[in-house]
């Protein structure tokens, strides 16, 4: 065990392993709330764990919002917990600030937004084809959500498919040490733009720095953006409660930390995804009481040519379930939690049968203790960048070509922005998308192989079967109550929502203007796909969100998006 | 399938809205055509403002003060979740010359009535504690409101609707039906609504709607952005901008305009104004305009420099060649009343406009003179 280091929680010392994140630190200090809301007072702590959903912030060192599911201890870090906005401007006056120095443009290529399984493959493709290439992304080390680690799990012992990231790590560190690869962590992007009028540069915006308070920029003549999916979850009665995450989360504090979110672990949602969170967690020493699976799994014969196609799946799936046997958890299929309990934290779940369109079949109800509620009903693509730039979305995924360029010339997509299936796809389509942007740019580069556009075609067959097994069905909407908070952010209820739903909002912008669901920080990430999927019946089918920000941006660095003429008047 | 309505108003904005609610409190049978759903264009993208602060006397004056006195009943009536709010308004100047200029404008407004009071600069701090230093003064306008213009809207249509009105969402008009010179019905996606009375609130889509009949009438977009931070403690006051905002909407540049305006809301947002450029109804973003409203916000109030902006929105203000809304009948077209081209100042003349409508539908001597804001007058321009 390395030496654990010291940093100072709220005014008390606190020995913490190095490298780990501050929210996997409060987690091993048996804390799993740290923040209270601005308008209930309610606790909250890590809800998605990969930097979507800001619950889980902290200030550190004197930065407010800082978040706790990606920030990484540090030794001596002074971290302070926030009640609602956490914002500490009123007390530090208007004379303590000064803005950080913005990073200078670079030119390259090719720029890689994520540095996920499909970033790092396009970001390793298009340098061996030639292409400088700049890498942005928001986590401090590459490797994304699905490869997420940290020096506790350097071994990749929670990974899969860990011998593929070392060699493609391998590939893209030999690329930096050639100078073809430039690898900026800790950005977070918040605009892409196409290149104006004559011009031919990309400008990909990024704040960055320590504190989140520098502005970053890159300038680029092709553009592939992998920034992945995040946790599809479903509100329910005290789905707010500290120790309720994202299966996500409990994944990604494993992978980064090497912490397992709790003792009494209930994994529950629908997807071939619980399997490995449910097995990751039960090997880490947690007691998985239960995995509830919504959909039926069984209903994937009804595809066999699909499964043929994919054959490679089975075994992985019979394995997690091999192990989760092995450490006796059982699996339920067509259950779910509806409901979560607790004073302050999660106590309590409860557990229920569903019929096919998931209402609960009424005398199935129990109630489980757990301290954990790990939740994943799918994925959802953070598209934002891609659809402020132009790009023609189908649905909740860009649409992209054969060589994976969207409808934007120069701006390719490729991973979960094109539509959730793993990372095998992932990886297929960042090759296919970095020889593209490769060629775009003038290099020589042959076409991708025909196995790989096959292997790409296979697995989006796939994954549609998945997803149509594993689709979420209208029953959900009774699982919350009018006094269930829906949008966590703005703390916005149901109730509410068809208060404004009777006034005559009929799709989600008309809701979010009367009753403010999605106006808060994540920008409707979490709630707005529920939203949506609750707004169903009604009329209208939603717009695709317009969120022009992809990330919070100080206004010091906004405001160097004015230009020279910006110091003029008042 | 035709129904019959003694008037039908084309706009669930805030002024189809206000106009919607006169009409059934002063018993007719109304219904409400709009293509979108209730506050889905410039309403929605508003910031809510019933500011008397920056007109100059005359006519729009005399409208914004009966609006003003309708909003304080409104208020009451529509309860806190319109979230009335008379905050007050405060104007900044940076320099002497902006100072004289701005307390001449005051001068002039407090003689037509206007409460204004000069407020030196070593007591902006009491009203605005975050507010930068070195400026060299401003004037308060206690008289300035703010309200959650969707809200409003919203609840201004339910009360309608609890009168009988008829709420057609979703029912894009596309036709004005007309026998022997005078208005018989409007056509829309679902159907004709047969009636004689026609309210144009199709705000800065009102050209159109008078386009249907044939009838030009110069409604045009004035793009604007709206930068909004993270929800934040209590830092701002008041409705704060600066003393060139007033000469900008004045203005008849097509070309960008930008000033400072800044307010905090109920829900703890900041909001950051307010550009004006005519570039028709361009959707794309413009971060060069978003950086600038950054970059004077942070100049005005240092702390916000910090904060962190979450989105930002754009909106376009209905408006005509001389600023001025248009109110009342076209004499080219019996039956059919205007009630559009309110410009920035849609919410707070909202419930004077829609006061007035009902007035004149009803037949009534109206309780301000009406001809400044004639559609009349842009004909009488024409030929001048």
């Amino acid at each position: 065990m390395p030496e654990p280091i010291s940093v100072t929680v709220d005014g008390a010392d606190w020995l913490v392993p190095p490298g780990i994140t501050i929210a996997a630190a409060f987690t091993t200090r048996g804390q799993p709330g740290w923040r209270r809301t601005r308008l209930r007072g309610e606790p909250r702590g890590l809800s998605c764990g990969i930097g979507v959903c800001f619950d889980c912030l902290v200030t550190v060192n004197g930065t407010p919002g800082v978040r706790a599911c990606l920030a990484e201890v540090r030794p001596g870090d002074v971290i302070s917990t926030e009640t609602g906005s956490g914002f500490a401007g009123s007390a530090a006056g208007p004379a303590a600030w000064e803005p950080e120095a913005s990073v200078a443009a670079e030119r390259c290529d090719v720029a890689v937004v994520g540095a996920g399984p499909a970033g790092l493959t396009a970001a390793v493709t298009a340098a061996d084809a030639g292409c400088t290439v700049q890498v942005l992304d928001l986590g401090e080390r590459p490797g994304g959500q699905f490869w997420r680690w940290g020096p506790a799990t350097a071994d990749g012992r929670f990974h899969h498919g860990w011998a593929a990231f070392t060699a493609l790590r391998h590939r893209f560190d030999a690329h930096q040490a050639g100078g073809r690869i430039v690898c900026r962590p800790g950005h977070a992007v918040f605009q892409v733009q196409p290149p104006a009028g004559n011009e031919s540069w990309f400008r990909v915006q990024a704040v960055a720095g320590d504190r989140e308070r520098a502005y970053a920029w890159v300038l680029a003549r092709a553009v592939v953006v992998a920034t992945g999916a995040y946790d599809l979850q479903l509100p329910v009665p005290g789905w707010t409660l500290p120790g309720v995450m994202a299966a996500g989360a409990a994944q990604a504090l494993l992978k980064s930390s090497a912490v397992t979110a709790g003792r009494r672990v209930v994994v529950a949602g629908a997807g071939p995804f619980l399997l490995p969170v449910a097995a990751g967690l039960a090997q880490a020493g947690a007691r998985v009481v239960a995995v509830a699976e919504a959909g039926q799994p069984a209903d994937y014969v009804r595809h066999p040519a699909a499964l043929a196609a994919s054959w490679r799946k089975l075994p992985e799936a019979a394995g997690y379930l091999a192990r989760l046997t092995r450490h006796r958890v059982p699996v339920l299929r067509r259950h779910a939690v509806i409901a979560a309990a607790g004073d302050g934290r999660l106590e309590s779940v409860t557990l229920a049968r569903l019929d096919r369109d998931w209402r609960p079949v009424p005398g199935t109800e129990r109630t489980m203790a757990a301290d954990v509620l790990a939740a994943g009903y799918g994925f959802v693509p953070q598209v934002e960048l891609l659809a402020e730039a132009g790009a023609r979305l189908a649905g909740q995924a860009a649409v992209a070509g054969a060589d994976q360029q969207t409808t934007v010339p120069g701006l390719f997509a490729a991973g979960e922005t094109t539509g959730v299936g793993g990372s095998d796809l992932a990886r297929a389509e960042g090759e296919i998308a970095g020889r593209a942007a490769a060629r775009l740019v003038g290099r020589a580069v042959a076409p991708p192989a025909r196995t790989v556009v096959r292997e790409r075609a296979a697995l989006r067959q796939f994954a549609a079967v998945m997803q149509a097994v594993h689709a979420v069905r209208p029953g959900w909407a009774d699982w919350p109550g009018d006094d269930t908070v829906v949008c966590r952010c703005e703390e916005v209820t149901l109730g509410r929502m068809r208060a404004a739903a009777g006034l005559g909002a009929d799709d989600a912008r008309s809701i979010k203007l009367l009753a403010r669901p999605g106006m808060g920080w994540c920008q409707g990430r979490i709630c707005g796909p529920p939203v949506a999927s609750l707004l169903a019946s009604g009329l209208t089918p939603a717009e695709s969100p317009s969120r022009p920000l992809a990330q919070p941006v100080p206004l010091s660095v906004l405001a160097q998006l004015a230009g020279p003429d910006s110091a003029s008047k008042m | 399938m035709s129904q019959s309505f003694d008037a039908v108003v084309i706009g669930a904005g805030i002024v189809g809205a206000a106009c919607a609610y006169y009409l059934t409190r002063a018993g007719l049978r109304v219904a409400v055509a709009e293509r979108g759903t209730v506050a889905s264009g410039t309403t929605g993208a508003g910031e809510g403002n019933i500011l008397i602060s920056d007109k100059q006397p005359g006519p729009e004056l005399e409208l914004t003060r009966l609006s003003q006195r309708l909003w304080r009943e409104l208020g009451d009536e529509l309860g806190p979740e319109a979230e009335l709010d008379p905050k007050g308004g405060l104007v900044v100047a940076a320099g002497p010359a902006e100072l004289s200029g701005l307390e001449q404008f005051a001068a002039s407004q407090a003689e037509a009535g206007v409460r204004a009071q000069a407020v030196p600069p070593g007591e902006l701090p009491e009203l605005e504690p975050h507010l930068a230093r070195g400026l060299a003064g401003g004037v308060f306008y206690p008289e300035d409101m703010q309200v959650q213009p969707m809200m409003a809207a919203a609840l201004l249509l339910h009360r309608a609707a609890e009168r009988g009105a008829e709420l057609r969402f979703r029912h894009e008009v596309t036709g004005l039906e007309t026998a022997a010179g005078r208005v018989t019905g409007v056509r829309t996606s679902a159907g004709l609504l047969s009636t004689e009375l026609v309210v144009n609130a199709a705000g800065t889509w009102a050209g159109e709607v008078a386009g249907l009949a044939g009838l030009p009438l110069p409604v045009l977009p004035r793009r604007g952005f709206i930068v909004v931070t993270e929800a934040l403690p209590v830092l701002i006051r008041h409705k704060v901008y600066t003393a060139d905002y007033v000469a900008n909407v004045a203005s008849g540049s097509a070309g960008l305009e930008v000033s400072t305006v800044i307010e905090g809301t109920a829900s703890g947002t900041v909001l950051i104004g307010a550009s004006r450029e005519r570039v028709g109804f361009d959707r794309s973003s413009s971060l060069r305009i978003v950086g600038l409203l950054a970059a004077q916000a942070a100049r005005l109030f240092p702390v916000l420099a910090q904060a962190r902006a979450i989105r930002f929105y754009r909106g376009f203000r209905p408006y005509c060649p001389d600023h001025l809304p248009v109110i009342g009948a076209d004499d080219r077209l019996a039956g059919l009343l205007h009630a559009c081209g309110h410009e920035g100042a849609g919410v707070g003349l909202a419930p004077a406009t829609g006061h007035l409508i009902a007035q004149l539908a009803a037949g009534q001597e109206p309780s301000l003179p009406v001809a400044p804001f004639s559609p009349a007058r842009f004909a009488e321009a024409a030929r001048a």
